[in-house]
């Protein structure tokens, strides 16, 4: 009896032993370079595959109202701390002016209410968290290529930039897609959230809306478009927020 | 034609003896077979615990387009103060210690999902779990379609897989089910092919399981819903598409369960041998006589 429970102690640990040395090598294995190299070229492939699938218009598939969800759940930042943003939530956003800038030849600097003049655009979308769930709203805004246009993207552009005026610890949040998702048909800066005014737990006064990748891509309280020819000098060069701190993938379409 | 053609395939029947015997060895397993056996052994299990750590993120499942927070999931592994559960539908069951509620190597308590040993990473990283479970998804779908597309050419699914004339007939599948059920498998030439059960078991896993938990997993992606919009409407919306998802993998988890049972009762060193070698030695039909053993 008790060399039976040894042995069955035995193989227990033994087995326990083995799994957790194979778990920690996944891990080990998880940190090397070379390891997250292979993974980056796996996402390089994801994208090059998608694109390669995809037409360029290719739309996500808009909703009816019935379809909608009946509760849109916040996440993320739903209040940007700066005293600055605070200044603007007082006054409205009255003083407020989106910055289009960079490798532009008209720089702007416009107020709500000149983006609000500007021909609009709404859909009916599923917004799909990086976690796992989907919740179905209605987004109001102007179409991103006509802010681009407006200034004049540069031939050497090569990716564009959300600056936001949240933050996580003093990071500030961004992101960056590239002109194929910009110029895309339903890339709009919403202004209009479920036909009311955008709230700010959802990023007021204008969220980033591109419908064929993840929340987190789907930056709030822009302040400023900028168009760039490289992500290397920005955050930690890898294109966003999360991105930069957490190591998610810059190509959020899966 | 190429230097190897279907014809020449190697299943060398002429170098087998014409009339099988127990105790004869086979050439059971083609190189295609082998390779990916156990290729698919290291992906299947990156992907399956790499899941579970995505899961994590977010641990509950919803049917159709959408499901959040204040919608009512019809899977929660969730937990109290003091214990872990797993909820379907209306039915809670106590997992504490194991899901919901669990202490790590260390002796912390977590109230992830899935505790440390069964997920990659084994701390909660989801961003580092999507690099896991993309990468290996490419492993899973390029060798399998390359597997997929050669045993048609070498007839290894036509002839080996493909249930023959009256092995569909419900007596002889139920005998096969009594036959399993009793722990009395084929011996001798019987045991040359595989039953009637076990060609059953491989082409749902080659021909629906897989299929469905890549398909299901591609309707995940928001990219590949405006490349492919069908799949929302094949699978009734992405969240949906998410819980078929998980229980494709956990069917494949219980597929794994079974085929690594069967070969502990089957002989798992000629099972196992027969997987890297190819040869298999057929069982005897009879338990050899005493005088035979040392």
């Amino acid at each position: 009896m008790i060399e039976k429970m040894s042995r069955r102690r035995l193989i227990g640990s033994l087995g326990a032993g083995a799994s957790g040395l194979l778990l920690a090598g996944c891990d080990r294995v998880g940190r090397s370079p070379a390891f997250q190299g292979l993974q980056a070229s796996a996402e390089d492939w994801t994208l090059g595959a998608q694109r390669l699938i995809t037409d360029r218009t290719a739309l996500a598939r808009e909703f009816t109202p019935e379809q909608m969800s009946p509760t849109f759940r916040t996440n993320g930042n739903v209040m940007p701390a700066s005293a600055a943003y605070q200044a603007h939530v007082g006054s409205k956003f009255a003083d407020w002016r989106l910055v289009v800038d960079g490798q532009v030849a008209r720089p702007l600097a416009l107020s709500l209410d000149q983006i609000r003049r500007m021909p609009a655009r709404s859909q009916i979308t599923r917004h799909d968290c990086v976690e796992g769930w989907s919740a179905i709203g209605k987004w109001t805004g102007v179409p991103l290529k006509l802010l681009l246009d407006g200034a004049g993207v540069k031939p050497s552009a090569r990716y564009i930039v959300f600056h936001c005026a949240d933050d996580f610890r003093g990071t500030p949040y961004y992101e960056s897609i590239d002109l194929v998702d910009a110029y895309h048909p339903q890339s709009i800066l919403a202004w209009g959230m479920n036909d009311a005014m955008l709230p700010i737990g959802h990023g007021a006064p204008l969220r980033l809306r591109v419908e064929r990748q993840l929340g987190y891509k789907q930056a709030k309280y822009v302040m400023r478009v900028e168009a760039v020819d490289s992500l290397a000098g920005m955050g930690a060069g890898k294109g966003g927020y999360w991105e930069d701190v957490a190591g998610y993938q810059w190509y959020a379409g899966i | 034609m190429t230097a190897l053609t279907a014809d020449e395939t190697p299943i060398p029947a002429e170098a087998e003896p014409a009339e099988l015997k127990g105790g004869d060895s086979v050439y059971r397993h083609r190189w295609s077979t082998r390779l990916w056996h156990w290729f698919n052994a290291l992906t299947v299990f990156v992907l399956l615990m790499s899941g579970l750590m995505i899961f994590n993120a977010h641990p509950r499942l919803y049917w159709g387009e959408y499901g959040a927070n204040a919608d009512t999931p019809w899977l929660v592994i969730g937990s109290t103060p003091t214990t872990g559960f797993l909820r379907i539908g209306a039915v809670q069951i106590p997992t504490t210690g194991v899901l919901g509620r669990w202490k790590d190597g260390e002796g912390n308590v977590r109230t992830h999902a899935f505790p440390g040993w069964a997920t990659i990473p084994s701390s909660y990283n989801l961003a580092g779990a999507r690099s896991w479970h993309f990468l290996f998804a490419w492993l899973l779908v390029v060798p399998g379609l390359a597997y997929w597309l050669w045993s048609f050419f070498n007839r290894h699914i036509q002839r080996d897989l493909a249930p023959k004339k009256g092995e569909l007939a419900p007596r002889h599948i139920w005998h096969d089910v009594k036959e399993h059920a009793r722990l009395r498998f084929p011996k001798g030439p019987a045991a040359r092919n595989y039953n009637i059960l076990q060609k059953i078991s491989y082409l749902g896993v080659l021909f629906f399981l897989l299929p469905l938990v890549v398909l299901t997993g591609l309707t995940m992606s928001p990219g590949m819903n405006a490349a492919w919009p069908w799949l929302l409407d094949l699978f009734g919306g992405r969240q949906s598409a998410r819980s078929l998802h998980f229980i494709a993998a956990f069917m494949i988890l219980g597929f794994i369960i079974v085929h690594l049972l069967m070969v502990l009762l089957a002989g798992p060193i000629n099972e196992v041998r027969s997987m890297i070698t190819g040869r298999y030695r057929l069982p005897e039909e009879t338990e050899p006589l005493p005088e035979t053993q040392p």
